[in-house]
């Protein structure tokens, strides 16, 4: 089996849809000749063509809207759009409309299409490079946001998201991108959308994270008996699992990179308060970034949650 | 070094039909009397749904209704040249061109009156949804315009928006799309002069909107939008070079929005009686009417008939609308996602 990075498996998901489904179409700046800022799509134009494969004039919102344009009239765009701060111009098209147009056309129209964007920190690029905002993605009824953690879960949870219905928000952590290396199947396989995976098992302290956070936690959580859930899926998110495994623990932890104030811990840690408050032997503790943007390269060790961050919340949880 | 020139342009405007009734038999579209005589009945079943819809909402029996009066030569013109296998990316006052399309009146007014289901456009029609959101229904023609190319679907790609929509980016990114692909895609600007408050010279400096395509490489041009021939011809054209693969145009139908923004504005707050009664006098429908008296079609026995019909098709319209049963709760969960989330459907459960 090749061992493969992020942007490699795929790479190999969009080919692997794109040769077995000719609705599946590639748009976005920069995506043909140049294979992607990141080279994700690389080689996708010589062998699909211009067609299927197109380098568009620099208009996110246009690139947002002509997607569920095609998507309407019943293709599977893959719109790509260059960083997650970048898709902030496209918000109407996304939240007004890809999201809603199912509901609006009461199931006449529908958006089936995969917003690919790389998202968050520590990359050493410009502002606006680096966000990691997926909690505001959350709050829209219509849309789904999946976010790998490592090449094996890109690409079944890209193809899983290839063949929904409906819209899917596809955020791929670009601190991952080349970092780790995976046995990848070369074979087509699912990732299910809306399941949490348990990275670890353990039975003293839940640890939820996903995206690039899932590779520090698993660091810090070395030497602990901790269970870390990798939830893959933001929304819909996989809050059967997350009980399931408090109710074991007792303990959780909470970790985005994205800021403390109405980020997506918040919305786990009131589920589980709702759902599961008198298995709970201490606080649910989050460990995030700050309250501030995103900084550039000088200051993003101080922004990002690091692994000793994570290992104290776990002491305080465990010592409560 | 002298100044080299790279670019010097024209901007035609398109007249066929004079405020005399006067057409320009060389510029007269290929119309049988019975097309133009249903080209008029259109338009008067335009005018009466629409006054009806605003005596609906001031009886508290819809919700606020943008009035399209003055505008039925811009939207039947227009809509008279598609066939059913074109799409439609509406705004939200285009009632006229549903309504040439043969969008059920029930419909029509079930939407203004607060009701989701009625935006299930019926099936063998290509039409979007109402987009209230301005400008943002350009993109998405954009790109229908896009995969019907790919598909190589013999078909025209049609959106119509406002004045004011141009002032948005989504009118530019589609625009310069449009171009820079060469697409199937007929932009129909309803130049009705007036974004509520604002007026063109408030939304542009431009001399024409028509002049904009000429930045983005394609052909603009505008076109009396009271004049329903002249209307019909550049839409006929238009639609004819999407669907032969010659590219995009953007048609300005030069027009006038003669009552309020909606019912909920009040145009008497900024603008003159005076201009409104200018335009009064350029109705669309009376000048049909003297080209066809002109041709010894008209009488105004004729129009009191036709306008009866049109009423009794209103009136069946709202008939119907009004014995629909109210949605239920869970209706709210209608369409949503092709499977609710587990959450969505707890919630669901206990409406």
């Amino acid at each position: 089996m090749a061992q493969l990075n992020m942007v490699q498996a795929i790479n190999q998901a969009l080919a692997q849809e794109m040769a077995r489904d000719d609705r599946v179409l590639l748009l976005g700046e920069d995506v043909g000749r140049d294979g992607g800022v990141f080279r994700v799509t690389e080689g996708l134009l010589e062998r699909f063509g211009r067609e299927r494969v197109l380098d568009t004039p620099l208009c996110e919102s246009g690139i947002m809207g002509a997607a569920i344009g095609m998507a309407a009239y019943g293709l599977r765009p893959v719109p790509e759009i260059q960083f997650l701060g970048f898709t902030y111009s496209a918000f109407e098209q996304l939240f007004a409309h890809a999201a809603r147009l199912r509901s609006r056309s009461r199931g006449r129209y529908s958006c089936p299409m995969v917003v690919r964007t790389p998202y968050g920190g520590g990359i050493k690029a410009p502002e606006l490079h680096e966000e990691s905002t997926e909690a505001l993605f959350c709050q829209v009824p219509g849309l789904k946001v999946v976010v790998p953690s490592g090449p094996y879960v890109a690409k079944g949870l890209l193809l899983a998201a290839l063949r929904d219905p409906d819209p899917v928000l596809f955020l791929e952590p670009t601190r991952l991108y080349r970092l780790l290396r995976e046995e990848v199947p070369e074979e087509e396989y699912l990732v299910e959308l809306g399941k949490a995976r348990v990275a670890r098992p353990g039975s003293s302290v839940t640890v939820v994270a996903w995206g690039s956070m899932l590779e520090r936690v698993l660091k810090a959580a070395e030497g602990y008996d901790a269970e870390v859930l990798d939830l893959l899926t933001l929304n819909p998110f996989d809050s059967e699992a997350i009980i399931a495994s408090v109710r074991k623990t007792g303990r959780l932890v909470i970790v985005h990179e994205a800021a403390k104030t109405c980020g997506l811990g918040a919305e786990i840690a009131a589920t589980v308060a709702e759902e599961a408050i008198l298995h709970l032997r201490a606080p649910i503790l989050r460990v995030t970034a700050p309250d501030v943007p995103v900084p550039l390269a000088k200051l993003i060790d101080h922004y990002l949650p690091g692994v000793q961050q994570i290992r104290t919340a776990i002491d305080d949880v465990l010592q409560y | 070094m002298p100044e080299v020139l790279l670019a010097d342009f024209q901007v035609k405007r398109l007249e066929v039909l004079n405020e005399k009734g006067e057409a320009d038999p060389e510029l007269l579209p290929e119309l049988s009397d019975a097309q133009i005589w249903r080209l008029y009945e259109l338009m008067l079943l335009a005018r009466i749904f629409d006054e009806r819809a605003v005596a609906l909402q001031r009886e508290g029996r819809i919700g606020t209704y943008p009035p399209i009066r003055g505008q039925e030569a811009a939207q039947v013109g227009s809509a008279f040249a598609l066939t059913k296998q074109d799409w439609l990316f509406p705004s939200f006052r285009e009632m006229g061109a549903h309504l040439t399309l043969g969008y059920p009146i029930p419909q029509l007014l079930q939407y203004w009156g607060g009701d989701e289901r009625s935006q299930k456009v019926p099936v063998g029609l290509n039409i979007f949804p109402f987009c209230v959101a301005v400008g943002s229904q350009i993109p998405q023609a954009a790109g229908a315009a896009l995969a019907a190319r790919y598909r190589r679907d013999p078909v025209a790609i049609v959106t119509y928006f406002g004045d004011g929509a141009t002032s948005k980016g989504d009118f530019h990114e589609a625009m310069n799309l449009a171009g820079v692909f060469n697409l199937p895609l007929v932009f129909i600007c309803q130049n009705n002069q007036w974004a509520i408050s604002i007026p063109l010279k408030g939304q542009t400096a431009s001399a024409s909107l028509a002049q904009k395509a000429v930045a983005y490489g394609f052909e603009g041009v505008q076109v009396d939008g009271n004049d329903v021939f002249a209307v019909y011809r550049a839409t006929g054209q238009a639609v004819a070079k999407a669907r032969s693969g010659a590219g995009p145009t953007f048609i300005e139908c030069l027009t006038y929005r003669m009552a309020d923004h909606t019912t909920a504005d009040d145009a008497g707050r900024y603008r003159s009686g005076e201009e409104v009664a200018f335009w009064a006098a350029r109705d669309p429908i009376l000048r049909l009417e003297r080209f066809l008296e002109r041709r010894g079609l008209w009488s105004p026995q004729k129009r009191e008939e036709a306008a009866a019909q049109a009423a009794a098709l209103v009136d069946a319209g709202v008939a119907e609308m009004e014995a629909l049963p109210p949605p239920a709760a869970t209706e709210l969960f209608d369409e949503i996602l092709a499977t609710l989330t587990p959450r969505q459907a707890g919630q669901r459960k206990v409406r």
